[in-house]
């Protein structure tokens, strides 16, 4: 009797055991405060990320011999799971050394609960403030700092074009109709000219982005770049043109978009069943996979009525509260932005480097125009992609947008709207 | 004396072992079930909206805000669009597949497992193809259902599935259907040979047609497992997330609490998310608590 009491407590004791050692490991290997590695969280996973972040590793490797490099990066949900993954091991003060995160007003909810360490200093100390356009530092700055090193930019405001489309209807695909309204009567041409869905489009954040364009159209670089800090209404009648304009633009969509990835959407063009799509320039590598020529096959450019703006996203490199290897980290971000290394990584990603001083030969027939346009166009954030707004707000407008995409009510859409701000900016 | 000493010590040994057995059990639900049960609705009774820690008790405030808000009603509305289709098509289909089962078919157990198959797949899974048999487009570019339909020559059939405004949510609760109808009809089919054969013989023996021995003898002594399955049912629609997110991902058009919860918990509104997984608890306890309350009953009557 007594044995199988023992052995019953022994069990008891060491399945409970078991179970309460369950959440203790923190998968950091033991932080001994040494400078010879750096931990580094992404999602980039696979694809033509993880080719990219190899290159940049390789090139980190010959800049920093000494520092051993630990990829913490988790797969899958476009990077919804490595948000989730990284929330919890902020939240049990165990940052990983380094962690990607879009650069802009999704870091906004980091800096307020203080998990981030300003880097500006980094800025000076690397050069970066000649390297980097005058306007992107101004779209990373909070209150005089800044907390994030941008590896690559990437463009949001781009129409691409399929000028077979658009020669049925008699549309020169060369050059770029000069305002929406222009535009939006080429649409109607396609449309008249037997091309069911002259606009090809697809889920609920390419749909976003394709309202962020408009908005950017109808309000110019200035009035779009206030929404997001409160110096332009919401209830500004040019918002209501937009949200009128937008409206219009979904007549000439496909009527599946709701059920669409933008590979899908993008595809849709590619294979000759609509004139254009807005998508960012990852989009690139799609029409180059399938063959596409630059210039004669295809042809971009910047959304009607956004020449000469930016619209950007970018990726980037934080210096989180707490950094086991402060020192690494540093040298990590000094690899992120340094010519070599933004070379590395945007050649293998497709994407173009945040600094002006690349030479843009070295890159693609598309990139070359991108390269030159971030030089000299202003730069504005991008809403669909974390740089415009904080991820609460932009959650709100998603589904503001979601609804419209159903309902098409313009008075109901602009409420949301007015109401999303009101709530972020207080 | 040695008496009394050992009445003690023997009650312990009576009980002390099973209690040390389950013991690790009981821990383990306190602590990652009731205890996290309880911290969640702290969460969701702070002012905890960003990754900042709370600041004050805000009391019911979160759940008042929630409950007027246009975009959780929609997603309630979803859900019981949802659910309604859901527990009626499983019902429904379970039952009669059940039905001609027990009527007796050749080759049952092909059937059966052929019904029972699809509860193999995990929503994950086929949620992946069903996103391609719904699609939505029509015409040239269809594919999927409405392809099929357009190559029969039934073009007047394709609709636009869940992009639908009003109805869309009927369309995805199509595979939740295909899913579990077959789980349904084995819980069925269980209920029908629970039927003694007596019973069955004595009504034939009064003379009873076909339809009247099922309809006065057997049905009504299905009465039980059509209420655990609706119980199962029930709660398993209330939790769908994995489904819809591979289908739609986590869109306006198609949001219910659980993927409106994901939303907001990836937004980093604490508080919020912890909202809507209390009210979401609270709603499978509708159901599931009368439902433990009457087989309680039930098993206390029948001792």
């Amino acid at each position: 009797m007594r044995k199988k009491l023992i052995a019953a407590a022994a069990l008891a004791a060491a399945l409970t055991l078991t179970a309460c050692s369950g959440d203790g490991g923190n998968g950091n290997g033991g932080g001994d405060g040494g400078d010879n590695q750096v931990e580094v969280f992404t999602w980039w996973a696979s694809g033509s990320e993880k080719v990219g972040l190899d290159a940049l590793v390789k090139v980190f490797g010959e800049q920093h011999p000494d520092v051993e490099f630990i990829n913490a990066a988790v797969a899958g949900g476009a990077g919804s799971n490595a948000k989730a993954a990284l929330a919890s091991r902020l939240e049990a003060k165990n940052p990983p050394d380094s962690f990607q995160a879009h650069a802009g007003a999704e870091l906004s909810d980091y800096i307020a609960a203080g998990q981030l360490q300003d880097v500006s200093s980094l800025y000076t100390e690397f050069g970066l403030t000649d390297a980097f356009p005058k306007s992107l530092l101004d779209r990373l700055t909070v209150d005089g700092k800044i907390y994030s090193v941008p590896s690559n930019i990437h463009r949001a405001n781009v129409v691409w074009v399929n000028p077979a489309v658009l020669e049925k209807a008699g549309i020169d695909a060369s050059k770029a109709p000069a305002t929406m309204e222009a535009w939006i009567a080429d649409l109607q041409k396609l449309k008249d000219a037997g091309v069911e869905t002259p606009l090809a489009l697809g889920t609920e954040w390419t749909q976003m982005q394709l309202f962020e364009t408009v908005l950017l159209s109808e309000l110019g670089a200035d009035g779009y770049s206030g929404l997001w800090n409160g110096d332009t209404q919401w209830t500004d009648p040019g918002v209501k043109k937009a949200a009128e304009d937008y409206k219009k633009l979904l007549g000439y969509a496909n009527s599946d978009y709701a059920g669409l990835d933008w590979d899908a959407a993008t595809q849709i063009v590619i294979d000759g069943n609509a004139g254009y799509n807005v998508m960012g320039d990852w989009a690139e590598a799609a029409f180059q996979q399938a063959g596409l020529k630059y210039d004669s096959d295809y042809t971009t450019w910047p959304v009607p009525g956004t020449d000469g703006v930016f619209d950007f996203l970018a990726d980037s490199f934080t210096l989180p509260v707490g950094a086991p290897h402060e020192k690494a980290a540093k040298a990590w971000l000094q690899t992120v932005s340094s010519a070599e290394g933004q070379k590395a990584f945007n050649l293998a990603k497709g994407s173009i480097p945040a600094r002006t001083d690349v030479d843009a030969s070295e890159y693609p027939a598309y990139q070359q125009t991108a390269i030159a346009s971030w030089s000299s166009d202003t730069v504005v954030s991008s809403l669909a992609h974390g740089a415009a707004a904080p991820v609460a707000w932009s959650s709100d407008i998603s589904s503001a947008i979601g609804k419209f995409g159903s309902d098409g009510n313009v008075d109901s859409f602009l409420t949301a709207l007015t109401d999303a701000a009101k709530k972020a900016l207080g | 004396m040695p008496a009394r000493t050992r009445k003690p010590l023997s009650r312990i040994r009576s009980w002390g072992p099973p209690l040390l057995l389950v013991a690790p059990t009981i821990v383990i639900i306190a602590v990652f079930v009731y205890g996290l049960i309880a911290v969640n609705t702290q969460v969701s009774m702070t002012d905890r909206h960003s990754l900042q820690p709370a600041t004050r008790f805000v009391g019911l405030e979160n759940y008042f805000a929630l409950l007027t808000e246009d975009r959780f009603l929609h997603s309630l509305w979803n859900l019981l669009i949802f659910t309604i289709v859901f527990i009626a098509g499983t019902m429904l289909f379970g039952f009669l597949w059940a039905w001609l089962l027990e009527k007796g078919v050749t080759a049952e157990g092909v059937f059966r497992s052929i019904y029972l198959f699809p509860m193999a797949v995990s929503f994950v899974a086929s949620g992946v193809v069903w996103r391609w048999l719904l699609n939505s487009a029509e015409g040239d570019r269809a594919s999927g259902l409405n392809r099929l339909f357009e190559s029969m020559g039934l073009g007047f059939l394709q609709n636009p599935w869940w992009s639908d405004p009003t109805w869309g949510m009927a369309a995805i609760a199509l595979p939740a259907v295909w899913q579990l109808a077959g789980y349904v009809m084995a819980l069925f089919l269980a209920g029908f040979r629970g039927v003694p054969i007596e019973l069955r013989e004595a009504a034939r023996m009064d003379g009873a047609s076909e339809w009247k021995l099922y309809r006065h003898v057997i049905f009504p002594q299905l009465g039980p497992v059509a209420l655990s399955a609706l119980v199962i049912v029930s709660h398993m629609s209330l939790k769908v997330f994995d489904l819809i997110m591979s289908i739609t991902k986590a869109i306006y058009q198609t949001e219910v609490p659980a993927t409106y919860m994901w939303v907001v918990l990836t937004g980093n509104d604490y508080a919020k998310a912890a909202t809507i997984a209390t009210i979401m608890l609270l709603l499978a306890a509708v159901f599931i608590v009368p439902y433990l309350n009457y087989t309680n009953r039930k098993e206390r009557e029948g001792r």
